[in-house]
């Protein structure tokens, strides 16, 4: 069993001592176990927003505190073993990069569970099928990328991790989108801006959950390669809200 | 992914980090008899920096560490061949003034090895050998000795008494002083702490932290832990070859070398 591969791409060959490589193989099956969890919870978060159903949308909130719970077992793990092994090297890269991680995962938890709080306004609503639409979208194709970022980090994969590095853009460009969207359905109908409001949460909750699918994607790069990447990460979202509205003003009056 | 090249020659660091070479090794080749301990060493000694080498037993590294002041002269059979430039001169050359350069090349060992005599002589001993001094500019020279190897303050009141009574920590110290006491511009550390308990090893490395502001030192050790917080360069040497060298920061983060990585994460050596 090797506890991962180096950019060389052979076999790690294991420590001395033997309960180190059990120390490290367990940090990481600690953080691919959160992983799943938060996986799970997104795909519930998601689920209940698109059929409204709250008591979905409940479980991704009660998912939270074993995400949480989680996060500081993998945190007094890497203590312990920077403690017990003064990691080097590597290893040091795989102990920092599995707190670095799970700290991301935390933050991707409390976003999920936030958009489970927003299905309990939605589903009183009516409103427009085609509203759900844009969010459906960007949610489906963030919790691929988690998906991959989760197994670039258990295959140390770092084609992988770079298609999710790059691949922001695109998440970043698709929130922009939707947010013209509903910006635009706010504006047929002034009983549309309620579930519009509570839509934008969401869409922007899960354009930050793409933010840390990024964060990991960096992370493992750090882990296999020892440096980080290179490049200026690609953004696609360079229209903010608030720009938005000025644009849309009518001509003569004064932006603020 | 590419991987970066790794030469084992000397790498060239930017001025602001590496300064000027104080010691610049060159296709060394070094033979006890028949058998070619070093082989084609290549790697500069930065004046004012800790330089680390580490690597499993007989690696090479203590041998080479021997080269820096020729301590291998004392022992037949044994030859080096290639360049140590000290300062642009070549230490190797049979011409070399061997008393003069141990005074300019101090080293530290692994047991510390006072003279059985008293403190003050420990240190009035090796000065005395090359300056002509008067009482009070030896005392003067005793004093300042201790107090660079932080040993002053627990010796003061003591310094008839034998070196040998002293603690082992204590005794490292007084052998450091010793040699800090002749003015060396190298110093070399052969495994200084391995005998030693944490708190005399703190305060080895704390001094070892001070007197690279004036000298430029090298230390061979087996404490990954101990090469990471001491040093600015590390060299990892393998079989009589330098593998890798580097900074200390990049070495133990994130070394370019599969074997490197092997060596201080454990899993061989």
């Amino acid at each position: 069993m090797t506890a991962g591969t180096t950019r060389d791409d052979l076999p790690m060959i294991d420590h001395t001592t033997k309960a180190f490589d059990v120390d490290l193989r367990e940090l990481t099956r600690m953080v691919a176990d959160m992983g799943h969890l938060v996986e799970q919870q997104i795909a519930d978060a998601l689920d209940a927003l698109a059929n409204r159903d709250t008591e979905l949308g409940q479980r991704a909130i009660a998912t939270d505190p074993k995400v949480d719970a989680l996060q500081h077992q993998i945190e007094e793990k890497a203590v312990l073993t920077i403690a017990r092994r003064q990691p080097m090297a590597i290893d040091l890269r795989e102990v920092i990069g599995a707190l670095r991680i799970a700290n991301d995962l935390e933050r991707v938890g409390d976003l999920a569970k936030n958009i489970g709080k927003r299905v309990l306004p939605l589903s009183d609503d009516l409103h427009p099928a085609n509203l759900m639409l844009g969010v459906e979208r960007i949610g489906t194709l963030v919790l691929e990328r988690i998906r991959q970022v989760l197994d670039s980090y258990t295959h140390r994969n770092l084609d992988l991790a770079l298609a999710v590095w790059n691949g922001d853009e695109e998440i970043d460009s698709t929130c922009t989108a939707i947010f013209r969207e509903l910006l635009t359905y706010m504006m047929e109908d002034a009983r549309n801006i309620s579930s519009c409001i509570d839509l934008m949460f969401c869409a922007k909750n899960i354009e930050r959950m793409g933010d840390h699918a990024t964060n990991i994607a960096e992370t493992v790069y750090y882990i296999v390669e020892g440096r980080p990447i290179a490049e200026q990460r690609p953004k696609g979202d360079t229209t903010t809200f608030a720009a938005m509205v000025v644009e849309r003003r009518p001509s003569g009056t004064s932006s603020s | 992914m590419s991987i970066a090249p790794v030469s084992l020659r000397a790498v060239a660091h930017p001025a602001e980090i590496a300064g000027p070479e104080k010691i610049s090794i060159r296709s060394l080749n070094f033979f006890y008899g028949a058998f070619r301990a070093l082989r084609d060493i290549s790697l500069p000694l930065y004046a004012g920096k800790v330089t680390a080498f580490v690597g499993p037993s007989g690696c090479g590294k203590s041998t080479l560490l021997r080269v820096l002041n020729r301590m291998y002269d004392l022992y037949p059979n044994q030859r080096a061949e290639g360049e140590v430039l000290f300062d642009g001169e070549n230490i190797l050359s049979p011409e070399q003034d061997l008393n003069l350069l141990r005074a300019r090349v101090g080293m530290v060992f692994q047991k510390p090895t006072p003279f059985p005599m008293s403190i003050y002589e420990n240190i009035a001993f090796g000065v005395r050998l090359y300056e002509r001094m008067a009482k009070p500019d030896l005392d003067g020279r005793v004093e300042e000795s201790l107090r660079r190897a932080a040993l002053w303050d627990e010796v003061k009141d003591k310094l008839t008494a034998n070196g040998l009574s002293l603690s082992g920590g204590q005794q490292q110290r007084l052998c450091i002083a010793r040699t800090v006491a002749v003015k060396p511009e190298v110093i070399l550390f052969d495994e200084p702490c391995s005998a030693l308990d944490p708190i005399s090893t703190a305060k080895i490395e704390e001094l070892m932290d001070e007197l690279k502001e004036d000298y430029t030192l090298a230390i061979v050790t087996h404490n990954m832990q101990q090469a990471a917080r001491v040093s600015d360069f590390t060299a990892f040497m393998y079989l009589g070859e330098l593998v890798e060298f580097d900074t200390t920061s990049k070495m133990f983060t994130a070394p370019g070398d599969r074997r490197t990585q092997d060596y201080i994460t454990g899993r061989f050596g």
